[in-house]
Order: C-alpha cells, then sequence, then structure tokens
C-alpha cells in the first residue's frame, strides 16, 4: 500500500536530513509519494523509496499553518493507507489534526515500525517503551527523526504540481523569529555539546560555544538553561524539547533529569563534565569527569 | 469571555517510573500523582486572562478516574471558577482522539472562546489532544505557545518551534496549547485550598455525552528501553581527551 508523507519544510526549501529519515521509515510500509509544501520538490526527488513527489508552492502553505495544511492532506489521503510526517514541531502540529479529521488515532513519535499494523513508541519520558497496534483502517503516524538511519539520495522520482482548497482563513502567519547559525543542526549533528544551569548564565555559555566550534559540533541545552535564559529555546534537549542521538554528546553542568535524559541517552557515546559526583547524568554517561565546567571545559577546547 | 482549560491526572514528574514485570504497563500503584505540568501552565494563563479582565470565567475540566478530583480541586486552588469532571472507569487510558470527542461535547455545552491545553501529557507523551480537539470543532490552533495576547477578536500566539519562535494569529474561538515558557504556574495558598472546596463541581461520565471511548490502538506490551552500559570516570581532561581519540571520536 501506499503512504503519504509530509516533507518537512523550513525557511522556503525543504529539511533533507528530517524528511530523509521519515521516508526511510515510510518506506518500510510501502511506496512514498513525498508531499512538499512550499518549496521545490527536485531535491527531495532523489530521495530513495520516494516513488512520487506532489509539490504545491501556494502561500497557504508556506508557513506550516496547522489548518490549511490538514485540509490538504486530507484532500488526498483517499489514495494512502498511511499518512506520515517527521516528529518534528510541524509534523506534531498538523498530524494529530489530519487524524481527528478522519477519524483516527494518532501515533506520535514512532521509534519502530513492527509491521504495517504495529509500531513502537516512547512513554513515561521514554522509561517504557510501548508495542501497539492500530485497528484504524488508515495509520496516521509522526516518526522520532533520532532512530531511524535517512535515505539515500539514489532516487529519481517524478514530481507533479498539486493543489488544494488553499486558506481555510482559520489562522494567519505573522512572523518567524529564527536564529541564523552556521553551525550543524541540533537534530543531524554528529556531536552535540550541551549546557545546563551549571553554566550559570547567558555570557559564560560563550564556553560551551566555543567547545562546539571547536568540534564543528551543534549547540543543546537543559530546560533549567533555557528557563534562565542562558540559551534559546529552540536548543532544549528532553522529553518536552528535541531528541537527538549523535555519536557524542558532551553535557556540561547539567545533573541528567529524566526529562532531559529523554532527549539524549541514545547518543553513542555520552561524556559528562559535573562537579557533582552524585550527579545522576553519571548514570548514563561513557566517560564522566568530576570538575569545575569553568575550569575543565576551556581546558579541553584548547588541548583538542 | 469564557476560558475552558482540560487538566489531566498523570504521574507526578519527579517518579522513576517503573515498567510491570509481566510487561502489561507500568506501575502506578502507590505512586504519586500530580497535575500535567502543561496543563498548571494552562490553568496559570486563564487565571491571568481573568485578572487582567480580558477572560470572565475559567472552566476546568477532567476526564478519568472518580480521583481525578482532586486534580480538578488543585485547579480551583489555584484560582479556577468552576469545574467538570467525566468519570469513565473502563480500566485502560482513554486515547487522546476519545478525550477530543468528550472535550468537543463539553466545548458545545459551554460555548468557552478559548480552550487552553497542555502540549503533552508527561505520561503517554502524545502531544495531540488540542490538535485533534481544533479539528473536530473546526477551529484555528496555536499549539506550543510561549506568549498569548488576546485582543479584537483574535488571539496573537508565539510559539516555540524547531527553529526557534513563530508568531501566528487565530480567529476566536480557538484552541492554545501552551509551552514550558508561556509562565510559571502559582502554587495554592492554603485558604484559596480551603476555598476551593466549596467551588462547584459538576460529575458526569463519558456516556452522558454520547462518545464511544474505546480504544483505537491494542497494546501490545510494554518494555523497559535497552539499559545503557555503566561507563567509566576520567581523572583529567587529558585522559578525556585520550578516551575521545581511542574511540575516534575528535
Ligand atoms: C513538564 C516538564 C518537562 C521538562 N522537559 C525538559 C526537557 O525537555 N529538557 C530538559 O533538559 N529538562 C526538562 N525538564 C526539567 C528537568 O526536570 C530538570 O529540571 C532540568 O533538566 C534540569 O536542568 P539542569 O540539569 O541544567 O539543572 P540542575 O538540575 O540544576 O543541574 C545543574 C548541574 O550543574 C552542576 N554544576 C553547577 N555548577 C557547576 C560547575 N561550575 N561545574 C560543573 N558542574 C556544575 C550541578 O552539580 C548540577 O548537577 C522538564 C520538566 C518538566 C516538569
Ligand atoms: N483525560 C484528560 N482529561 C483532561 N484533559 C486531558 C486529558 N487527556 C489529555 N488532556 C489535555 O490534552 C493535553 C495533551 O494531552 P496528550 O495529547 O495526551 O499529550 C493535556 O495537557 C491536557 O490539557
Amino acid at each position: 500500500m501506499a503512504v503519504l508523507c509530509l516533507a518537512e519544510v523550513a525557511g522556503g526549501a525543504v529539511a533533507l536530513d528530517a524528511t530523509a529519515k521519515a521516508v526511510s521509515a515510510s518506506a518500510k510500509l510501502g511506496d512514498v509519494t513525498l508531499l512538499v509544501c512550499g518549496a521545490a520538490g527536485d531535491e527531495a526527488a532523489k530521495l530513495a523509496g520516494v516513488s512520487r513527489v506532489l509539490v504545491t508552492e501556494d502561500a497557504a502553505y508556506a508557513h506550516g499553518l496547522a489548518e490549511n495544511l490538514a485540509a490538504l492532506i486530507v484532500s488526498l489521503a483517499g489514495d494512502y493507507a498511511h499518512i506520515t510526517a517527521p516528529a518534528t514541531t510541524t509534523g506534531k502540529n498538523v498530524l494529530p489534526r489530519v487524524a481527528a479529521l478522519l477519524d483516527v488515532m494518532v501515533l506520535t513519535d514512532v521509534t519502530s515500525v513492527v509491521d504495517a499494523d504495529t509500531f513502537q513508541r516512547p512513554i513515561y519520558a521514554g522509561n517504557a517503551i510501548q508495542t501497539v497496534r492500530s485497528k484504524d483502517e488508515k495509520k496516521v503516524i509522526t516518526f522520532r527523526t533520532s532512530t531511524f538511519e535517512a535515505a539515500g539520495q539514489t532516487g529519481s522520482a517524478a514530481v507533479e504540481a498539486t493543489a488544494g482548497a488553499g486558506d481555510t482563513g482559520l489562522s494567519a502567519f505573522v512572523e518567524d523569529k529564527v536564529a541564523e547559525s552556521d553551525r550543524p543542526e541540533l537534530t543531524s549533528a554528529k556531536i552535540v555539546v550541551s549546557g545546563g544551569r551549571g553554566v550559570g548564565s547567558e555570557e559564560d555559555f560563550a564556553i560551551i560555544e566555543k567547545l562546539a566550534d571547536k568540534l564543528g559540533a551543534a549547540v543543546g541545552a537543559s530546560r533549567a538553561a533555557v528557563d534562565s535564559g542562558f540559551a534559546p529555546n529552540d536548543w532544549q534537549v528532553g522529553q518536552t524539547g528535541k531528541v537527538v542521538a549523535p555519536e557524542l554528546y558532551i553535557a556540561c553542568g547539567i545533573s541528567g533529569a529524566i526529562q532531559h535524559l529523554a532527549g539524549m541517552k541514545d547518543s553513542k557515546v555520552i561524556v559528562a563534565i559535573n562537579k557533582d559526583e552524585e550527579a545522576p547524568i553519571f548514570q548514563v554517561a561513557d566517560f564522566g569527569l568530576v570538575a569545575d565546567l569553568f575550569q575543565a571545559v576551556p581546558e579541553l577546547t584548547e588541548k583538542l | 469571555m469564557k476560558v475552558l482549560v482540560p487538566v489531566k491526572r498523570v504521574i507526578d514528574y519527579n517518579v522513576k517510573v517503573r515498567v510491570k514485570g509481566d510487561g502489561t504497563g507500568v506501575d502506578l500503584a502507590n505512586v504519586k500523582m500530580s497535575m500535567n505540568p502543561f496543563d498548571e501552565i494552562a490553568v496559570e494563563e486563564a487565571i491571568r486572562l481573568k485578572e487582567a479582565g480580558v477572560a470572565s470565567e475559567v472552566v476546568v475540566v477532567s476526564i478519568g478516574e472518580k480521583k481525578a478530583v482532586d486534580t480538578l480541586r488543585n485547579a480551583l486552588a489555584m484560582g479556577a471558577d468552576r469545574g467538570i469532571l467525566v468519570t469513565e472507569d473502563q480500566g485502560v487510558e482513554i486515547e487522546p482522539l476519545a478525550v477530543a470527542k468528550i472535550l468537543a461535547k463539553v466545548v458545545a455545552e459551554e460555548a468557552p472562546e478559548l480552550v487552553i491545553l497542555g502540549k503533552q501529557a508527561i505520561d503517554n507523551d502524545m502531544n495531540a489532544t488540542g490538535q485533534m480537539l481544533a479539528a473536530l470543532l473546526g477551529w484555528g490552533q496555536a499549539t506550543f505557545a510561549s506568549e498569548v495576547l488576546i485582543s479584537e477578536g483574535k488571539a496573537v500566539v508565539t510559539r516555540e518551534v524547531d527553529g526557534g519562535l513563530q508568531t501566528i494569529s487565530v480567529g476566536l474561538p480557538a484552541i492554545v496549547t501552551t509551552d514550558l515558557r508561556l509562565n510559571e504556574p502559582r502554587y495554592a495558598s492554603l485558604p484559596n485550598i480551603m476555598k476551593a472546596k466549596k467551588k462547584p463541581l459538576d460529575e458526569k461520565t463519558a456516556a452522558d455525552y454520547g462518545v464511544d471511548t474505546t480504544p483505537r490502538l491494542t497494546v501490545v506490551k510494554t518494555e523497559e528501553p535497552a539499559a545503557r552500559e555503566a561507563g567509566i570516570k576520567v581523572g583529567s581532561v587529558d585522559e578525556l581527551i585520550a578516551k575521545l581519540k581511542e574511540g575516534g571520536l575528535v
């Protein structure tokens, strides 16, 4: 059976990494039709597993407004057994709306496809993994991107234009405040350096950023660091922030609350730098360094 | 303007959850239960709208076991005006789709202009009910809100999104779901906890609303995640660098 997958679009272009991961997960279920809204579809057409790309550049779909996107997806839904998206803030916003319009349950943040009806998803901040079987005729799914490999770029799907009813008029875009950065994207970076409350201030977060830049890494933060204004909200890693699984995760001045671990404990190698040897972060760290971060992090940056 | 706030009773966020040995779920016996933290933020936001003269009444609703009455009393003690308890004792978790269907009926009766939900219940981690309710009502939705401004029949909402912040405007009536930075919820004072006991609280059942709550998802099993192997402590930055180099990580 066929799958309709909503491509992730950011800043007027397809976000290839998140999309490629959702495509590889979707390809386990059938032929993938990729829906690209508000961007060109040529790059995404190369993703392995994609048999067709539907593109609309109608301004109504340009900013990820859930009401317009959900109506468009529902208008296309007839041909598909599965409707999917990466579990980005856009996917999380739009797909539950699609599911309710189709009178089916939604499966969010799926980490594994068992078969066409059966999926695994984490619950309780990842402290339990639930396997669920859907009885609904159509399955609406968001995939946690950190657990799927990105689809390769070996395909060459046909790109077609599609159109929907346009603007529902229920909501309107006002503005985006997106920080420009030369650093790799947090959810796709090979190395992530994160700072917590222990960093102490926005100014001192520069220590974390310097180490990240030395390593070509992305920068993450705990909720406490974001709440305290040391770091922007889009850096938050955790149960209710971003989920990352890089090759190397370096946690500095982070205690290791379950809500934080939920967002990083699937990293390949975890390093923790914390002055409290009892900090729970050491229970998941491959390499723990009990030290003052103000001394250890600059030293690490210098010696690398 | 009336504001409706759905609040869920969940395992307290500080409790370390244990998966039952037989794979049927997590152990909820004798664990501390609390209001879902995102719902505390939702209640706080509604109360602030009332204090600012924007909202006229704050109604809280909870769906679940009878014990969810504690969660409602807690919201009333924070400052909500009235509660609705919808009991449904079927022994399994009521799914977001069924919760949204019940809430849609409550909305039809109460006619609020704004419904503020949490973005996510920290037990099932679904992040779905608000979006589903918006769909069923045909309303606009502003999810993951870090700022809400109500004026001239619309809500201008700043949302926490992957790339940073996005501001949208939704016409009322609308659905808002809360993110962590929207506000810091107040604690209920002792006098307010006493007063809350006298605030009106209606009891209903899912059947009263004619909603079928049969789950669409069957739980096959619930397991512990794979545990990480124990790591080591390193004595110095030099030793750490040596280990990282050994692993080809830097
Ligand atoms: C609903 C809800 C959702 C949540 N979602 C998330 C989430 O998505 N992500 C998240 O991270 N949290 C989340 N949390 C918060 C979580 O429970 C913790 O409060 C938070 O992760 C703590 O952040 P922290 O480790 O930086 O701060 P703390 O727990 O205060 O730890 C600071 C650490 O820094 C160390 N330290 C201090 N000074 C130094 C120094 N000079 N050198 C070295 N070490 C030092 C201390 O020893 C301590 O271990 C959530 C909570 C709730 C209720
Ligand atoms: N049983 C319930 N009773 C009341 N509100 C609920 C219930 N379940 C979910 N909600 C609301 O929906 C939000 C999102 O929950 P969920 O979609 O399950 O993650 C919660 O933060 C609550 O505001």
